[in-house]
């Protein structure tokens, strides 16, 4: 009790210090956790658009972005009439930019591709798809940002296109995106003949090994990979995540430079206290105790805080109207549990040469100071 | 009768005691104490007078553990001091420091700067407080105990550093000018209510200082100078006198 007096009077000795610390750690946990959440988010959905209503995905081998892989469709005849596959869609992967929008994914996919079939139908029939050539359909978020009505031509890149459908879908690339028949988009991104990947469904799971192995076997250039097996693999995966851990480390070690910093004048201006605890039969652990645990709670309370502002900032990304749907504001627990403990690790890390300070203090020498 | 007593009575022990104690600062260019013999038995009170600069607090650091000599030993109950070993348990259990300054911590109230070294050795949280309770009160300050010490006179700070270093019921309290930042008569009670607690305690009490007026009230002077004790009377005969 006395103890955690001792470490709380301390931190309320200079508040405007053990604010600007803790405003530091918050801040990078904040950055961290937006960053993190953002990406993670980006990669469930990107990977959400393989593994909807299927188990394997069959894209060309060594490829660093599925946008260049390039599937024949003889290979997609060829799996189709497998007798373990339940079913095989190909897919190719499009982007087109215009003046207001960046990013506007294509989706090249088969009538019978099975996103379509679990969307909610806000406009148009589902039959019309593939039905009429050059129709294309919206999800509802594209279908807003291109002010597309149904049955109204669209511009795409340099062409327009009839809408026949919009629909909406969870998947915030998928709503955000435009689906053409596949002869369409293949024509449009001229990989005529060619998809990006086949999204394929086993009758049963556990033939997933066996229809590997026949893939490599029949296709020397393509692999199949599992749904988790590819999130854990695609390099372009791998590179996002490491980048927002990276950036987010930066943030803590700047984070951990300022509570090192605080520690540091903390000790510093009060060697003479520091004596006397020791006079009066605190150790060397009682000692570095009472520091860790200043550097502790800030870590703590600037976590804590820097939680709540990084939930606040991922909602108001969620609200921007550009970003809509391409933010999964779902906070994964633990993604908040390991910015706390590298947080808590930071701070730490940051009292380590204080509390080594501290613990050298020598009595008679503090107490001969005036 | 009673030459019988004194006679059978155990020879006075040893609580505190300096043997042939040197000790130098920066490689021996700053010599501050040259073979100092010094030794203060159970109960008894000592006063180390001479000039300043002479070495008093030096002497009461090597006597408290807190610093090594350069040569020569210490011993506390005939156990000598090992540098660095067992420091800590010497620390908490058996020396209780006053300094000229209180060396309060501010921001805890006077209650809770008086629990530190309880604290300190993990000490039961009730058997503390009865000890705290016990001690303010016989100093006179329990009516503040919930003050923080910015709030408090000069004389109670002292009182409360008073009450703090007797926490652990220490065997030896060192003194260095216990009084030395107070006023005439604020010095005098709180030096009389420090001879009283040490007596009922039996506590050996050494202390730096430069009243000769308080010196006197010790059971024994030790003149200091140049580092060397110059002229210490007999313990023995007036350890017998004050004791009983
Ligand atoms: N760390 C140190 N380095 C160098 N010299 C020191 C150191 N500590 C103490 N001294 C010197 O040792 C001498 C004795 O100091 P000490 O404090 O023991 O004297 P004192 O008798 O207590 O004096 P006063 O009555 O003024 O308190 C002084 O000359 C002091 O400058
Ligand atoms: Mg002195």
């Amino acid at each position: 009790m006395i103890f955690l007096k001792l470490i709380l009077t301390n931190l309320s000795r200079h508040r405007v210090r053990t604010g600007i610390s803790i405003a530091g750690i918050a801040f990078s946990v904040a950055a961290m956790l937006t960053v993190v959440t953002i990406l993670q988010g980006a990669v469930a959905m990107f990977s959400g658009l393989l593994s909807d209503n299927s188990q394997i995905v069959v894209f060309e081998k060594d490829v660093s972005d599925l946008f260049f892989s390039s599937v024949p469709n003889s290979a997609v005849q060829q799996i189709r009439s497998w007798s373990m596959v339940d079913h095989a869609n190909p897919v190719l992967f499009g982007v087109v930019s215009s003046t207001d929008h960046p990013i506007i994914t294509c989706f090249g996919v088969t009538a019978q591709d099975a996103r379509l079939n679990s969307a909610k139908w806000v406009a148009g029939r589902r039959a019309d798809f593939g039905a009429v050539k050059d129709g294309v359909i919206l999800g509802q978020r594209a279908a807003d940002f291109l002010k597309a009505k149904l049955g109204e031509p669209v511009a795409i890149g340099y062409e327009k296109f009839p809408v026949i459908g919009i629909v909406k879908l969870k998947n915030g690339f998928e709503d955000g995106g435009v689906f053409m028949p596949l002869p369409l988009a293949q024509q449009f991104f001229h990989k005529e003949g060619s998809s990006s990947v086949i999204t394929v469904k086993l009758k049963n799971r556990g033939d997933a090994a066996v229809f590997k192995q026949m893939v490599a076997q029949k296709f020397p250039t393509l692999i199949a990979l599992r749904n988790q097996e590819f999130d854990h693999s695609y390099s372009q995966f791998k590179i996002l995540k490491a980048t927002a851990w990276a950036v987010g480390i930066c943030g803590l070690l700047l984070g951990g430079l300022g509570v090192a910093n605080t520690m540091i004048m903390s000790v510093f201006t009060r060697i003479r206290e520091l004596a006397i605890l020791r006079v009066n039969g605190f150790s060397n652990g009682q000692i570095a105790g009472m520091i860790f645990g200043e550097s502790g709670i800030v870590s703590l309370i600037g976590a804590v805080a820097g939680l709540m502002i990084g939930g606040v900032v991922i909602v108001g990304l969620k609200m921007i109207p550009a970003l809509h749907g391409y933010i999964d504001s779902h906070l994964q627990p633990w993604v908040m549990i390991a910015v706390v403990v590298l947080a808590l690790l930071t701070g730490v890390a940051g009292a380590l040469y204080p509390a080594m300070y501290a613990m050298r203090v020598r009595a008679v020498e503090a107490l001969r100071f005036e | 009768m009673s030459s019988f007593f004194v006679e059978e009575a155990e020879p006075a022990r040893s609580v505190v005691r300096a043997v042939d104690v040197w000790k130098s600062y920066e490689q021996g260019a700053i010599r501050v104490l040259n073979g100092v013999n010094f030794e203060a038995v159970a109960g008894q009170t000592v006063a180390l007078c001479g000039p300043s600069g002479c070495g008093k607090s030096t002497l009461l650091h090597l006597l408290g553990g807190l610093d090594t000599p350069t040569a020569g030993s210490i011993y506390v109950h005939d156990v000598k001091l090992e540098p660095g070993r067992s420091t800590l348990q010497l620390l908490r259990h058996q020396m209780g420091f006053v300094f000229q300054l209180h060396h309060l911590i501010p921001g805890l109230t006077l209650e809770e700067n008086c629990m530190i070294p309880a604290v300190a050795a993990g000490t039961a949280r009730d058997a503390a407080r009865a000890r705290m309770l016990q001690l303010t009160e016989r100093t006179g300050i329990v009516h503040r105990l919930k003050q923080p010490i910015q709030k408090l006179s000069g004389g109670e700070r002292q009182r409360t550093a008073l009450c703090r270093a007797l926490m652990n019921r220490p065997s030896i309290l060192l003194a260095d000018e216990p009084t030395g930042s107070l006023d005439e008569s604020t010095s005098r009670q709180i030096f009389e209510l420090l001879l009283e607690l040490v007596e009922t305690e039996q506590i050996t009490l050494v202390m730096a200082t430069h009243d000769r007026g308080l010196a006197e009230r010790c059971h024994r002077l030790v003149e200091m100078r140049d580092g060397r004790v110059v002229d210490a009377r007999a313990p023995e005969a007036e350890v017998t006198q004050g004791v009983q």
